[in-house]
């Protein structure tokens, strides 16, 4: 019996396909994301608007957060760590969390390496604006990709950046000639056998959902015509006028982005959306973290 | 032969990938319509408190119910199986409660606990299954004597028959092991 291998790592994250993962921060919004059909929650000590906001130094969320949100679903549930924080990893492992976000969003620990991600029994998610970056993550053993985007924000243009950017860089790879591999594998930073993987199955070796701005129903459709597997949202909920029957509308539209008619069922009645904010008046790009 | 794959969430494309190698049609089955003139369904693997939230809101919840009481033969993997059971310890939620077993979420703890291992398959001993676990369900009961148990893992059903239904706990899709689906095609084919 083998525990942790990488078909029960990469099989779990297959598992939460065409699904939305939530932002929480109290049971009480565990539970309201559970009710709507979320696949899993992200247990956070405050969700990214309000890291943004308030700014000091963003940590992994306490413990007993973590333990009462745990408690009060069922779904999977995911907690973030700063990047390059072994310890924080290590102490969540052994929680027990269902996966490990390696996150932008927090202050980052470490300046130089990212946490080896291989020598864990859970499974890691990381954020990437790019396909070089994500297979990166991918070969320090992330069994998920998040395209980036620009957390907290409510805008959605640079989760678009990301994903466009992703299968723009996808498709050149599928088009080169083999010679050419070990030069773009070079430049990548990554190995000819992981760009061989890609060109086979014309896509990323783990799935990859949006995230970092998503804000509407359509906003989440948006990220699954671009190719998106899934979506995280974050802010966009807990700060809207109505969070369950935004949590429903969101995971409705995820599900439903190919079928306009219910689409647009999903996207009636959201009133008060999150206000959200142009990347020109940004005063801290969180996705320039980590590479 | 046309399969439908209940299209909501989850491991749709992995049962789609394996029925192709077999040579098999699919369709994604999101609304009534789509449970037209296809000779077999297969509720995939994913969040099973999700797939019953779409199940119930689609409407789909009765007519499928019917469709397998009527004698629909149906592959049902980890989150589906639970969908499937008459009986679910703990949260309760929308499901079609067609199969006589009791079964546990999460049984087996959470991800971390999740595994691969061996598993022996009792129509064909030949060699051993890899069973691919992830927060697996358990199969705590059996309610009907009609269910047989196809395999075993520390003497609790992994993978059980009722009629021509059958459920597994663990991913066969996941793997690139066809037998478990050659199995599935063999119980749609036969005559009752």
């Amino acid at each position: 019996m083998q525990k942790g291998s990488w078909i029960v790592k990469r099989g779990f994250a297959e598992m939460l396909k065409n699904g939305v993962i939530m932002d929480v921060t109290t049971p009480e919004q565990a539970r309201i994301a559970e009710d709507a059909g979320a696949v899993a929650v992200m247990a956070l000590e405050r969700v990214p608007a309000d890291i943004r906001r308030e700014g000091g130094v963003a940590r992994m969320a306490s413990i007993e957060k973590i333990v009462s949100i745990m408690e009060a679903v069922s779904i999977p549930v995911m907690a973030k760590v700063r990047i390059g924080h072994i310890a924080e990893a290590r102490v969540l492992e052994a929680l027990g969390v269902d996966f490990i976000d390696e996150s932008e969003v927090l202050t980052p620990a470490d300046e130089e390496c990212h946490i080896d991600k291989n020598v864990f029994t859970v499974p890691f998610v990381c954020g990437a604006r790019d396909l070089g970056e994500a297979l990166r993550k991918i070969q320090e053993g992330a069994a998920m990709i998040r395209t980036k985007g620009e957390a907290g924000t409510g805008n959605v243009v640079e989760a678009v950046r990301h994903m466009r950017r992703m299968v723009r860089e996808i498709n050149y790879v599928c088009t080169l000639p083999s010679e050419e591999l070990p030069r773009v594998a070079k430049e990548m930073g990554v190995s000819v056998a992981l760009l061989e993987e890609v060109r086979k199955e014309k896509r990323l070796p783990v799935v990859n959902f949006a995230a970092g701005g998503i804000a509407t129903p359509q906003d989440a459709a948006l990220m699954r015509m671009l190719g998106a597997d899934g979506i995280f949202v974050g802010s966009g909920i807990f700060k809207s006028e109505n969070p369950a029957v935004f949590a429903q509308k969101i995971v409705q539209a995820c599900a439903f982005f190919d079928d306009p008619k219910v689409l647009l069922e999903a996207c009636k009645g959201i009133e008060g959306a999150m206000k959200g904010c142009s990347t020109e008046e940004l005063q801290l790009s969180l996705q320039e973290r980590g590479w | 032969m046309k399969i439908g794959i209940l299209g909501f969430q989850g491991g749709i494309k992995e049962h789609e990938r394996m029925l192709k190698q077999l040579g098999v049609e699919t369709r994604r089955i999101r609304y009534i319509q789509d449970l037209d003139k296809i000779d077999a369904m297969i509720l995939p693997g994913g969040e099973s408190t999700t797939m019953g939230i779409f199940l119930h809101n689609s409407g789909l919840l009765k007519p499928l119910k019917e469709a397998v009481e009527k004698g629909m033969p149906v592959l049902a993997t980890c989150a589906g199986l639970i969908l499937l059971a008459q009986e679910v310890e703990g949260l309760s939620f929308a499901s079609l409660k067609v199969l006589p077993v009791r079964v546990r979420r999460n049984a087996y703890g959470r991800q971390k606990e999740s595994f691969t291992t061996q598993i022996n398959l009792s129509f064909d001993k030949a060699r051993p299954f890899p069973g691919v676990f992830i927060r697996a369900p358990k199969i705590e009961k059996t309610l009907e004597d009609k269910v047989e148990v196809l395999s075993f893992l520390e003497e609790q059903p992994v993978m059980i028959r009722y009629g021509k239904i059958i459920g597994c706990t663990f991913h066969p899709e996941l793997t690139s092991d066809t037998r478990v689906h050659k199995y599935f095609l063999q119980v749609i084919s036969a005559k009752n």
